[in-house]
């Protein structure tokens, strides 16, 4: 399992708030972030975590990924680490 | 004011790397994205674009000019032959100090500075190649133009992203109109296929994987482009008196700001960008028949694109024709409004509307005529070409037979 702590601290530092402002409940658009700031955001993640996220926002029919909620964000990065790093899952 | 009209145009497209090409596969409706074959695609997640093809530069420079060429410059430069050669004139008269040379770039020399870089970076070498600077520089293709045919007047480049060909030819129609110059040649190129480039494009998440398919429910992002294409606009009082072949005439343009987002499009910027051009031009919208649409293929453009449409153009806008040639020759950047303008003027003259290609089904959000995957025989009366590019630049020009 990945570090929540990680996800909502990347969350907080995009959005420019406090930590603990951000749970696994809160809505992207609550927090003010533009698709360009979802963008950088997605990139942060992936340094993190050394994932590819298959985000596409330009993909009418995106079978990739869309964030609702940080929770959202929580639940893609779980997976994306346990198919692309078996190793770091469990 | 004058009048001003077009004597010359030069394409290097993935349409083709003449005019009489171009026209030919802008009729057929093929699309020119396919696999990247000039660059290496491992390790990219993009693999497609359009790319022009049988581009040989040693058939184009001598040994001597080739080193300190940059693809942008060697595609500007054979552009620029044809339309001048079409426009008839020579410039080492006189004429070539009341000739403008304006061109818009994207990012000029992108080949040559991802290459530097990698020596340095990647393979540790200790020094640059000395032709890097004059290579890269975002106004070299420019510079040997006006070197090339002794255009001693007023010249520079004109950076605004994806609007920046646009911008160019604008600014050229009218210092032509005002008088300041008598011609200009102006227009815009691109070549941006590097690893590097493509691994910033693949960063911001609009491109599409399979293929660009504007205005389609199914779109899924852009494909990038590459080419020039090169313009002679001449005083027209000046080409009829020499007796020149005038290709169309240039009607009036219009500019404007969003000052809104870097990346997103607005609306309201688009609609006084179209307005404030029929407006130059003294067209009413009924008088327009086509609309060369900037039509990138992502989610946010070709919806805010519609609906500025829908409100530049009133209840014409059901009527008139609209299409995408990115369909076909991809996203050139910074030379996209020079080969759309060249598209839409080639249109003009051989009687046809060209397609949107790869169109697969209607999206009720984009709710006009969008000629989808075939060319339609119409007698365009006037027409506009659309450029919307990232940072809010709006730039559209109009033309007339």
């Amino acid at each position: 399992m990945v570090n929540e702590k990680d996800i909502v601290e990347i969350v907080s530092k995009q959005a420019k708030v406090e930590a603990d402002a951000v749970k696994s409940e809160t809505r992207l658009a609550d927090l003010d972030l533009q698709s360009i700031d979802i963008v950088e955001l997605v990139f942060a993640i992936e340094e993190k975590f050394d994932i590819e996220v298959p985000y596409a926002p330009s993909d009418q029919n995106a079978a990739g990924i869309s964030f609702k909620t940080v929770g959202d964000i929580i639940n893609a990065v779980n997976d994306l680490v346990a198919k692309q790093h078996p190793e770091k899952a469990g | 004011m004058n009048r001003v009209v077009i004597t010359g145009l030069g394409v290097v497209s993935p349409l083709g790397n003449s005019v009489t090409e171009m026209a030919a596969t802008l009729k057929s409706g093929r699309s020119a994205i396919g696999p990247l074959t000039n660059i290496s695609t491992e390790g990219l997640l993009i693999k497609i674009g359009a790319e022009v093809r049988g581009f040989d530069p040693a058939a184009h420079f001598t040994d001597k000019q080739l080193p300190i060429l940059d693809r942008c410059s060697q595609l500007a430069l054979v552009a620029a032959r044809q339309a001048v050669a079409q426009s008839g004139l020579g410039f080492r008269n006189g004429l070539g100090a009341r000739t403008a040379t304006i061109l818009g770039s994207g990012v000029g020399g992108m080949n040559t500075l991802d290459e530097s870089f990698h020596r340095i970076y990647a393979e540790g070498s200790k020094r640059a190649h000395p032709f890097t600077v004059p290579k890269l520089m975002i106004s070299a293709p420019m510079s040997h133009i006006t070197i090339e045919h002794g255009l001693t007047g007023p010249s520079f480049t004109v950076a605004s992203a994806c609007a920046s060909a646009t911008h160019a030819v604008g600014v050229a129609f009218q210092m032509v109109r005002s008088g300041a110059v008598d011609v200009a040649v102006t227009g815009g190129t691109e070549a941006v296929f590097t690893f590097g480039a493509i691994k910033g494009w693949e960063a911001l998440r609009v491109m599409a994987s399979e293929t660009c398919r504007p205005f389609s429910k199914s779109r899924s992002g852009m494909v990038l482009g590459e080419g020039a294409a090169i313009f002679v606009l001449e005083n027209r009082e000046r080409a009829l008196a020499r007796g020149a072949a005038i290709v169309a005439e240039v009607a009036g343009c219009g500019m404007s700001s969003d000052a809104a987002d870097i990346v997103l499009p607005s609306v309201d910027g688009a609609i006084s960008a179209m307005t404030a051009c029929l407006a130059d031009a003294g067209l009413a919208p009924e008088d327009v028949d086509y609309i060369n649409a900037h039509g990138t293929g992502t989610a946010a453009n070709d919806v805010t694109e519609t609906k500025a449409i829908h409100a530049a153009f009133g209840l014409h806008a059901k009527k008139v024709a609209v299409s995408s040639t990115k369909s076909m020759h991809g996203h050139a950047l910074g030379a996209a409004g020079a080969i759309e303008l060249a598209a839409t003027v080639i249109a003009m003259r051989e009687g046809f509307v060209p397609p949107t290609a790869n169109y697969a089904e209607p999206d009720p959000e984009c709710d006009l005529d969008y000629v989808p995957n075939e060319a339609r025989p119409a007698e365009i009366r006037a027409a506009i070409s659309n450029s919307f590019a990232f940072g809010g630049h709006n730039a559209v020009i109009a033309v007339r037979r």
